[in-house]
């Protein structure tokens, strides 16, 4: 057998298909943290996040931006594909259903994994473009920035602009919540899929992962709140 | 003390044969002693269903001591009722109030096709086996018991597993109809021991594909067939077998033979 007929059945079986569901998902997850630690440089002020976008637009004399793009589009790539995968088989695997159902222990978070994932998904889409695909120079909030000497994007305007609209608030706050509720099965769910689960840890890793959406959502909502309380400000 | 007498409702799934379409009917049970198991409880109805020249409900069992894994039933939505780690024959109608509705159903997995009303055909189960659940070297007679020294922890390890009695509730209970804690039962109770351990990363690829060819569903990790398995066999047998089979692909990817 060669090696791509290897990797063929590999993905054909059932637990390799989660393997790369839950390795696409530490990708994400990381990716998770990273952003909110960006994020979070807008209570530095305006100079701290600005100087922020301009590295992550310069690293590696410009293309390092594009290394992380098409490594985080090829982690939901195959986070979505191999999922819907996987529900189609999960579907036809029961197709008769139990007249009276009950659930013992599985989460309403675990039961609707697909219906918050496909919802941020399509936050995902809005949030680019609103933030990347949309500004442009001459566009409002891609102005000079006062604080330094060359021209470059103004992220904290951007933002700041963006948040004083109620809805966008909101809008953004919602998204934080599914996603803080996909995160509460998907971090837990990690560690099983990839074999790093025990009797002693189980309850650790239960609360880490609940840890961890807790920290994303109020991270993330903190930013538009801190605008439309007037924390933060033009 | 006079054994306390039920009166229930019970909605049974009937089904005539394989391929008819089955239906949910409605059955009183009367006068039920507390004290009877669920599937005496059954017989008691079926002793009337006779009398009166109907068909009696189809259900399977066996030991009816909770050993033998034959016994099914999705009982109100749970596969062998409610209570932890009970069989649907070790279970008693002192579970149940005056007045209760019971539903019975099959254990509904598209792997596992009814045959009559309550009897499903588990030998999807048997298929897996057949792919690695076994150790293919001749063992002969028994060897001295203390001649392969096997340290205490492994072998409590390898017996929890062991205690599966492949009765499908995991599968039932399972929102995929997965089979993943049947499968990691059987794979690693083999797995971590000597006689074993020398076909590890066969077994796990073989029987990992043999359930996915049978038309189980995927793990989800929800750990609804932990919380029903009579034998309460534990959901870490399946992580640890999510680890092996990883390593098994990786070394068959690799590696031309091992």
């Amino acid at each position: 057998m060669n090696l791509l007929e290897s990797i063929k059945r590999f993905y054909a079986s059932s637990v390799g298909k989660k393997l790369l569901v839950a390795l696409s998902g530490v990708v994400l997850l990381l990716f998770l943290l990273g952003h909110l630690a960006g994020n979070l440089l807008i209570y530095m002020g305006r100079e701290a996040i600005n100087d922020y976008g301009e590295f992550l637009h310069h690293m590696l004399h410009g293309t390092g931006v594009w290394f992380a793009r098409l490594g985080l589009l090829a982690a939901v790539t195959i986070h979505v594909v191999a999922t819907i995968h996987l529900v189609q088989q999960n579907r036809a695997a029961r197709e008769n259903r139990y007249a009276y159902e009950t659930t013992v222990r599985a989460s309403k978070a675990s039961r609707t994994m697909i219906i918050s994932g496909i919802i941020i998904l399509s936050f995902v889409i809005f949030h680019l473009l609103q933030f990347t695909i949309l500004p442009g120079p001459g566009d409002q909030g891609y102005y000079d920035d006062q604080t330094s000497d060359h021209l470059r994007p103004d992220v904290f305007g951007m933002v700041v602009r963006a948040f004083q609209n109620i809805l966008v608030c909101l809008f953004y706050i919602v998204s934080m919540g599914f996603l803080c509720f996909h995160l509460s099965h998907g971090v837990a769910s990690v560690f099983q899929t990839l074999g790093l689960r025990s009797e002693k840890t189980a309850a650790p890793i239960e609360w880490f992962g609940r840890a961890y959406a807790a920290f994303i959502f109020l991270g993330n909502i903190s930013i538009p709140i801190a605008v439309q309380l007037g924390f933060v400000h033009l | 003390m006079a054994t306390e007498k039920l009166n229930l409702t019970l909605k049974v799934w009937r089904q005539p044969s394989s391929t008819a379409q089955g239906e949910i009917v409605t059955y009183e049970a009367k006068d039920i002693p507390s004290t009877a198991s669920f599937l005496e409880m059954l017989d008691i109805v079926n002793e009337e269903l006779i009398n009166k020249g109907d068909e009696p409900i189809a259900f399977d069992h066996d030991c009816r001591e909770g050993i033998c894994g034959m016994c099914s039933l999705t009982i109100n939505g749970r596969p062998h009722g409610p209570g932890d780690g009970v069989t649907t024959c070790q279970l008693h109608m002192r579970s149940f109030r005056n007045g209760d509705t019971i539903w019975i159903e099959p254990f509904r997995a598209q792997a596992f096709p009814i045959l009559k009303d309550l009897i499903v055909d588990r030998s999807a189960f048997d298929h897996i086996i057949q792919a690695g659940g076994y150790i293919s070297a001749r063992t002969g007679s028994a060897v001295d018991a203390n001649a392969m020294p096997i340290p205490k922890p492994v072998a409590d390890y390898a017996f929890d597993a062991a205690a599966c009695i492949g009765c499908g509730a995991c599968v039932a209970a399972c929102k995929n109809a997965s089979a993943m804690l049947f499968v990691a039962a059987k794979v690693e109770h083999l797995g971590v021991l000597p006689q074993g351990k020398a076909e590890k990363d066969r077994r796990v690829l073989g029987m990992v594909r043999a359930m996915d060819d049978a038309g189980f569903g995927n793990c989800t990790n929800q750990y609804e067939c932990e919380a029903v398995c009579p034998k309460e066999i534990s959901a870490t047998y399946i992580t640890k077998m999510n680890r092996d089979f990883a390593a098994a692909s990786i070394k068959e990817a690799v590696v031309n033979e091992f």
